[in-house]
């Protein structure tokens, strides 16, 4: 199938306003004729379903979370990026589209991302009339904050809570459109697959996570809000439960998956302390605004420090190592987060790491409580603060903190185009789950805005040219064979995984695989590395389907079950990472290939030979998957080596 | 660390439920509450039994998934922290640890230590929001909100809503939680137009659910992971007071 990214002709700065009057409208007594389900209630999600449901469709929307309001969304710490230039440092959507195409090194589709900075300054119209307690001025006006990879002062944000803030406003949205019965929520229910008849996508099949119940919903489209899927690391900075499970499925329904391998290791996370170790913690990269990376100059200090002889504080000025300063004078701490992350990796590979794992890096604040006042500090940083001590057990007022990079986000997810259409008409994808925005590395505070900018500003649009395209009549029941099979393979499935009765916890396979995938095809990768992965994979997953224990039944409440459903299919999307990480002979963001770096260590892009959006095709299990590729074309943009020097 | 657990055991709602107890041997005073969970899990997966349900996420105190009653405490003996947040530092070698579900009526218990919060998400939808389309907003900066008064929205609008204030309650109340929703929007210049029906609607729908009622002792506000204060249920009371003086729909 050629792929076909309906990027619309004409200037960048006019596309997205031609295209929008070029699509087709649903007449508005038509909406309620029209079905749309939207699984998943995260910033993608909920902003999603409540827009819909105000525009007249009736919708059904599904999570696996007791609530709607607990997507993973509401962990997002640092805040949200918006070209409105309040502080008139010289912002504009085309600063903010620059900034983005450059951080993802060119590896992102320039019509998406203007768009994409273009609705920026909608979205917090949208949530300050919602009622989301952004952070002010004295003057009552919105107070922005600096991220990584810009150098202005563009994030706006609600403490450190502001993704908890601004699905609340979707979710505010979204319960009053449940209770004008224009939305149906329905909660504890986990998405396993996507029915396709004549080549559209007409419902889904799903688990009742608290009866078992297997069942089916039909609908005249499909929504995946489904959230990224870094858990196949095992350790993350996500939630415990975000998974790949909806997005996989859909891929094998025929939804081509974009550049499977593009991750973003964020670079200050809490680091690994032991093998119990279930999750890892993300420190907002807004500390990076006010706290300095350092390590000490010498193996022999470093050293000391792990033995625990002496402390952070004991080694002197001019025996310290500002190394993102030293190297990067322009942009200093606040390089992209790919560039920190590997600095940080260059460092204790060194063997000048701190903890006694060696594996961490310093993020002091004492300068700027020195500088600002210890008050100044708290009142920025001071959830943040608490919450590393509640972990850690140390006072980072007082010693600095210990950071390392850690699994945060993927910038892969399924293929989209212009009008986040997946490869299977009438299958949508938005937000984290879809590839589209970021290129090989999204710039920090730029997710909540590509969710909500997805979910709010752009699929209401676009699915009405394909609502209107096929008609209120071209819906099938649930009755229909198609949806019984779909049912049926679940069942089979859950009675496969529930059969082997192996020796194994489905844990136990997953930390396996999160070893696998952090070793070979983490921070930095390279051929043998991918190649030895490959293999270690396919033998993981042959072993998981002869010896997992997987206890209970089907029908009833079944953690296991749930689990191991989740590590199945992540089991084989980490084979396919690993493939297309192999595949792409480059360096570009996120993706670092040993063999392609420049003298300095910097990432080295092939542009003449990897300018393409990689859209890999499922053709069996255990089968090759087959490779597309939609080139990228630059027409506002020059490609350069990113500097931030 | 050694540890012993007693850990509330139930099928389903509608069949009881009792303490059963567990040994661990093997504790890291670094790792996290429900981290020794996943530990116990595991072995019990091992040899044959069925896994202890427990609601979980973030595991970063922050979605309000984590609901566990810990000798006597909604999220154990730490304040100002939910379970996923709870080490086992704050414990010591030997210890027995008595672990429950929310003892709610509102609450009904789904499995072991999971319940139902769906009452929360009920009385949002009565009116928890101010109503605005996607598309029909102003300019941001259009509607000043003077810092204080954000601050204050903020505070209350930090609930993580775990349920945990009704838990501590004796009368099983949802008074915080509603009065933290109440409070954010009845500050903000935004909230005016819906401000006593809003009030008056989460009300009425906080009564429908079976939640008790607010005899002011401050545990909810102690045992709040998000330390949110009881000012917010002052101002719940006001808004709730002056909604009905001057309502024209004035029910139940
Ligand atoms: C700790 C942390 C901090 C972050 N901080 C920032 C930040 O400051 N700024 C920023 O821009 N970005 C940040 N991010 C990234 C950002 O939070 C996420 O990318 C974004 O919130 C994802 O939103 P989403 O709506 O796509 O998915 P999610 O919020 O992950 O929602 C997924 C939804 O899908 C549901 N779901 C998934 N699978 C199924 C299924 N099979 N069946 C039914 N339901 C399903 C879930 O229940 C959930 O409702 C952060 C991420 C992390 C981990
Ligand atoms: S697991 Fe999210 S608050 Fe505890």
């Amino acid at each position: 199938m050629e792929l076909d990214s309906k990027i619309p002709e004409g200037p960048l700065a006019e596309k997205w306003a031609r295209h929008k009057f070029g699509l087709k409208l649903v007449n508005p007594a038509n909406k309620r004729k029209y079905d749309i389900i939207v699984v998943g209630t995260g910033l993608a999600g909920a902003s999603a379903a409540a827009s819909l449901a105000e525009l007249g469709y009736n919708v059904k929307a599904f999570t696996f979370h007791d609530s709607a309001r607990r997507a993973h969304s509401i962990a997002a710490q640092g805040g949200i990026n918006a070209a409105k230039n309040y502080q008139n440092d010289g912002d504009s959507v085309f600063r903010l589209f620059y900034d983005t195409i450059k951080g993802g090194d060119y590896r992102a589709r320039e019509g998406n991302v203007y768009r994409l900075a273009e609705v920026s300054v909608n979205i917090i119209d949208q949530c300050v009339a919602q009622g989301v307690p952004f952070a002010r001025e004295y003057g009552g006006l919105l107070a922005n904050r600096s991220f990584g990879g810009a150098q202005v002062s563009r994030t706006f944000y609600a403490r450190g809570q502001t993704g908890q803030q601004l699905l609340l406003g979707a979710y505010h949205a979204l319960s009053r459109q449940v209770a004008n019965g224009k939305v149906k929520l329905i909660t504890r229910t986990e998405m396993l697959d996507v029915i396709v008849v004549d080549g559209k996508a007409r419902g889904i099949i799903t688990r009742n996570l608290l009866t078992g119940a297997i069942e089916s919903h039909s609908a005249h489209a499909v929504l995946l809000c489904t959230g990224g899927y870094g858990n196949v690391f095992y350790l993350s900075t996500n939630a415990m439960n975000s998974n790949v499970t909806a997005a996989w499925r859909a891929h094998k329904k025929g939804a081509y998956f974009g550049n499977p391998c593009y991750t973003q290791i964020h670079p200050t996370c809490i680091p690994v302390k032991g093998d119990y170790q279930s999750k890892l913690t993300l420190m907002s990269e807004s500390l990076r605004n006010d706290g300095r990376v350092w390590v000490p100059k010498s193996q022999q200090d470093a050293e000391k420090i792990r033995k625990g002889q002496i402390k952070a504080n004991d080694i002197p000025e001019d025996a310290r190592d500002y190394f993102l300063e030293r190297r990067y004078p322009s942009f200093g701490n606040l390089v992209p987060r790919d560039v920190a992350s590997r600095n940080a990796k260059y460092v204790c590979d060194e063997g000048r790491g701190v903890a006694p794992t060696g594996l961490a890096v310093y993020l002091d604040f004492a300068d700027a409580i020195r500088r600002d006042g210890r008050k100044t500090i708290e009142a920025k940083y001071g959830n943040l603060f608490e919450m590393y001590e509640k972990i850690v057990g140390d006072n980072p007022y007082e010693t600095p903190m210990m950071i390392y990079p850690a699994v945060h986000y993927t910038m892969g997810g399924l293929w989209v185009d212009y009008n986040l259409m997946t490869t299977i008409p009438g299958l949508y994808a938005l937000g984290e789950a879809n590839f589209s925005d970021h290129g090989a590395n999204r710039l920090g505070a730029s997710a909540l805005m590509q969710g909500l900018a997805d979910g709010y500003f752009v699929i209401p649009y676009t699915i009405g040219d394909y609502l209107a395209t096929i008609g209120p009549g071209d819906k099938i029941a649930v009755d229909h064979p198609a949806f019984k099979e779909g049912e049926q393979r679940i069942h089979d499935m859950n009675n496969r995984l529930l059969s082997i009765k192996g020796s194994k916890t489905v844990d136990e396979y997953h930390k396996a695989l999160g070893h696998i995938m952090w070793d070979y095809c983490g921070m930095s990768r390279n051929a043998e590395g991918l190649k030895k992965a490959k293999k270690m994979i396919q033998e993981l997953r042959a072993e998981f389907w002869q010896n997992v224990r997987v206890l209970g039944t089907n029908e009833e409440m079944n953690q296991s079950l749930e689990h191991a459903g989740r590590v199945a299919d992540f089991l084989e999307l980490g084979e396919l990472m690993v493939d297309d990480a192999l595949h792409r002979e480059e360096s570009c963001g996120g993706h670092f290939r040993e063999e392609y770096q420049t003298e300095e260590g910097e990432a080295k892009r092939d542009d003449a030979n990897f300018t393409y959006v990689a859209a890999w095709e499922y053709t069996g299990d255990n089968k090759p998957e087959v490779l597309h590729k939609e080139e990228l074309e630059f027409e506002n943009v020059k490609l350069t080596q990113r500097s931030y020097k | 660390m050694k540890i012993t657990l007693k850990v509330w055991r139930q099928k389903n709602s509608n069949t009881p439920g009792k303490l059963v107890e567990y040994q661990l041997d093997n504790i890291s005073p670094d790792m996290s509450f429900l981290e020794m969970f996943d530990v116990l899990n595991g072995e019990l997966t091992k040899k044959g039994e069925e896994i202890i349900a427990f609601d979980h996420d973030c595991r970063e105190g922050i979605c309000g998934s984590c609901s566990m009653y810990i000798n006597g405490r909604a999220h154990g003996p730490q304040t100002g922290s939910t379970t996923c947040q709870l080490h086992m530092r704050s414990f010591s070698d030997g210890d027995t640890i008595v672990v429950e579900p929310w003892r709610a009526r509102a609450f009904p218990v789904i499995k072991d230590l999971m319940v139902d919060r769906t009452a929360f998400d009920r009385i949002a939808q009565a009116g928890g929001y101010i109503s605005v389309n996607t598309g029909s907003a102003p300019d941001a900066n259009e509607i000043p909100v003077p810092r204080e008064v954000a601050d204050t929205a903020m505070d209350a609008a930090q609930c993580i809503a775990c349920g945990a204030c009704v838990a501590a309650c004796k009368n099983a109340s949802a008074m915080l939680y509603v009065a933290a929703k109440v409070s954010h929007f009845a500050v903000l210049p935004q909230g005016q137009a819906e401000r006593t029906m809003r009030a008056e609607r989460m009300v009425a729908q906080m009564d429908t659910e079976g939640f008790g009622a607010c005899s002011f002792t401050g545990a909810c506000s102690v045992e709040c992971p998000k330390s949110i204060s009881l000012d917010h249920i002052a101002r719940l009371n006001r808004e709730y007071l002056g909604a009905k003086l001057t309502s024209n729909n004035v029910q139940g």
